[in-house]
Parts: C-alpha cells; sequence; structure tokens
C-alpha cells in the first residue's frame, strides 16, 4: 500500500472526507476537558495564600494566552505553505483560525485586567507583555479586514500572508517579553516541565486539563471553520460559472 | 453550592462568565455558520447538476 503524502491532505475534497468524522470527537472532548477543569478549579481548588479566590481565574486566562500566541503561529506556518507551495486549503486554514484567535486574546485580555485590577491595583499597565499582546490583536483585527477586503481570494491570500509574517513578531513578543525586558509587571511562565518548581499540584492539574481542553477546541473549530471557508470557496466559483453561462446565453 | 470567593467574588465570577460567553458564541456560530454552508452548497451543486 502506497504511503499517503501529508500534501495530498491540500486536496479539499480529501480534507473535508478526512477531517469530517474527527470533528464531533474532537470537540466533544475538548468541551468535556474545559468542563471538568473549569469544574474542578472553580468549586473545589482552594484560594491562593496571596491571590485569595483570583487564582481561579488562571484556569481560562492561561489557557487562552497560549492559544491567542499558538494560533497565530499556525496562521505563521499556514501562510508560509501557502506562499511556497500555493495549496488553497492552507490559506483558508490560516484565514479560518484567525477568529478563533481574537477570541481567545479577547478572554486573555479581559481576564488579565480582570485579575490585575485587585492583585496590581490597576486594569492596565504599558507593560512589555501585555503591550505587544494588545498589538497581536490589532494585528488579529487587520488580518480578518484584510480578507474581507480583497475581492480575489488568491490575492488576499497572498497579502494576509505577508501581513501574517510581520505580525509573528508579537506574538513571539508576547510569549518572551517577559525574558527580553525586566520592567515589566507581568511575572515570568507559571507552567513548565518542572512543574513543582513552579505551581502547586494542586492547581497545576485543573490547568493543565483546561490547557489540553483550548488546544482541542482550537483544533476543532479550526476544522469546522476550514471545512466553511472551503464550500464557501467552492460555492462562490459555482455561483460565478453559473453566472457566465446565463450571460453567454443571454448574448447568444 | 457556590464556592465562597471573598472579597474578589466579581471579579472571578466576570472572569467566568465573558469567557464562557465568548466561547460559546464561538462555538454556536462556527456550527451555525458550517451547516448553513453545507445545506447551500448542496443545494447550489443539485442545481448544477
Amino acid at each position: 500500500m502506497r504511503a499517503m503524502s501529508i500534501w495530498e491532505y491540500a486536496n479539499p475534497k480529501r480534507f473535508i472526507a478526512t477531517t469530517s468524522p474527527l470533528i464531533p470527537w474532537v470537540l466533544g472532548l475538548s468541551l468535556a476537558l474545559i468542563g471538568t477543569a473549569l469544574v474542578w478549579g472553580f468549586f473545589f481548588t482552594p484560594d491562593d495564600f496571596r491571590q485569595g479566590s483570583t487564582v481561579k481565574i488562571i484556569y481560562l486566562h492561561v489557557p487562552s494566552a497560549m492559544m491567542a500566541i499558538n494560533a497565530w503561529i499556525m496562521m505563521l506556518v499556514a501562510s508560509l505553505i501557502w506562499l511556497v507551495r500555493r495549496h488553497h486549503v492552507s490559506a483558508l486554514a490560516a484565514r479560518a483560525a484567525a477568529p478563533v484567535g481574537i477570541v481567545m486574546t479577547l478572554i486573555a485580555l479581559f481576564t488579565g485586567a480582570v485579575w490585575g485590577q485587585p492583585m496590581w491595583g490597576t486594569w492596565w499597565v504599558w507593560d512589555p507583555r501585555l503591550t505587544s499582546f494588545l498589538i497581536l490583536f490589532l494585528f488579529y483585527l487587520g488580518y480578518v479586514a484584510l480578507w474581507e477586503a480583497i475581492e480575489d481570494p488568491d490575492t488576499a491570500a497572498d497579502l494576509t500572508s505577508v501581513l501574517c509574517i510581520v505580525g509573528s513578531v508579537f506574538a513571539v513578543l508576547s510569549r518572551y517579553a517577559v525574558l527580553f525586558w525586566n520592567q515589566g509587571l507581568h511575572q515570568g511562565a507559571t507552567f513548565s516541565l518542572d512543574a513543582e518548581t513552579n505551581i502547586d499540584p494542586v492547581f497545576w492539574w485543573p490547568a493543565v486539563i483546561s490547557m489540553a481542553g483550548f488546544v482541542g477546541l482550537f483544533v476543532a473549530l479550526v476544522l469546522v471553520r476550514t471545512q466553511t471557508e472551503i464550500r464557501a470557496r467552492r460555492m462562490k466559483a459555482l455561483l460565478a460559472r453559473a453566472r457566465r453561462a446565463g450571460a453567454g446565453e443571454a448574448r447568444a | 453550592m457556590m464556592p465562597d470567593l471573598g472579597a474578589y467574588a466579581v471579579e472571578v465570577v466576570s472572569a467566568y462568565a465573558v469567557s464562557l460567553l465568548l466561547l460559546g458564541g464561538l462555538v454556536a456560530l462556527s456550527l451555525a455558520r458550517w451547516r448553513k454552508v453545507k445545506r447551500q452548497l448542496e443545494e447550489v451543486e443539485r442545481r448544477d447538476g
């Protein structure tokens, strides 16, 4: 039997056929993980001795911030594939991921502000990490607006790919700004492989389950939205062909 | 039963409420558009033969 190349999934029909059976499972599992983690974190974890009950916000803030950055990295990879190999599915996958990234960024910004007010005494501060995160959010909005503004899909894919490459600077900065500059309020990474040195296991487990759920939800939503973009593109092409045929018959 | 959130109840509850609303809205809108576009394409393909 011939081994299948990953590029064969760039065929829209094959992509839909392969991903359709996966979607309900990935979506269901991710929602179950998020539900478990949030119920566990909200109802069954104790308060932190310094942060009080606001520690419960990490089960939303950390996974959403992680996915806000990772979504842009996924869009970067898909955009590079489009620019190099001209696979339409990859351009459409990047487009499909952007609204998911916007929601993740919004959740991270909101939960961060709500946590920061009682802990730092301010909703917002022009800290390097927060500022680069806000710029990343503006890049997300610009990316979606650019897709909507350009009629020709290939030109839109080209220009949004370039925008995505430029915006990646801020995605990387959002992640590593704490290491580059020391003057910010935002602390360093809470989660790493040496879990015991950073966070108590009582908080670590629900947070890690929530992170796994957010990753799954992102994958499921990108698959759903990429399928939608593929179908919308095909529908547009069929309607345009029917209009051309109708105009041709009218002339004859 | 609601846990005792102390002085930060408003912050914690609003963080959860807004986040769940945004996530729920995103999932619902994504699935609704997925179904709508799928149905519309099937109709166009049927008309197209």
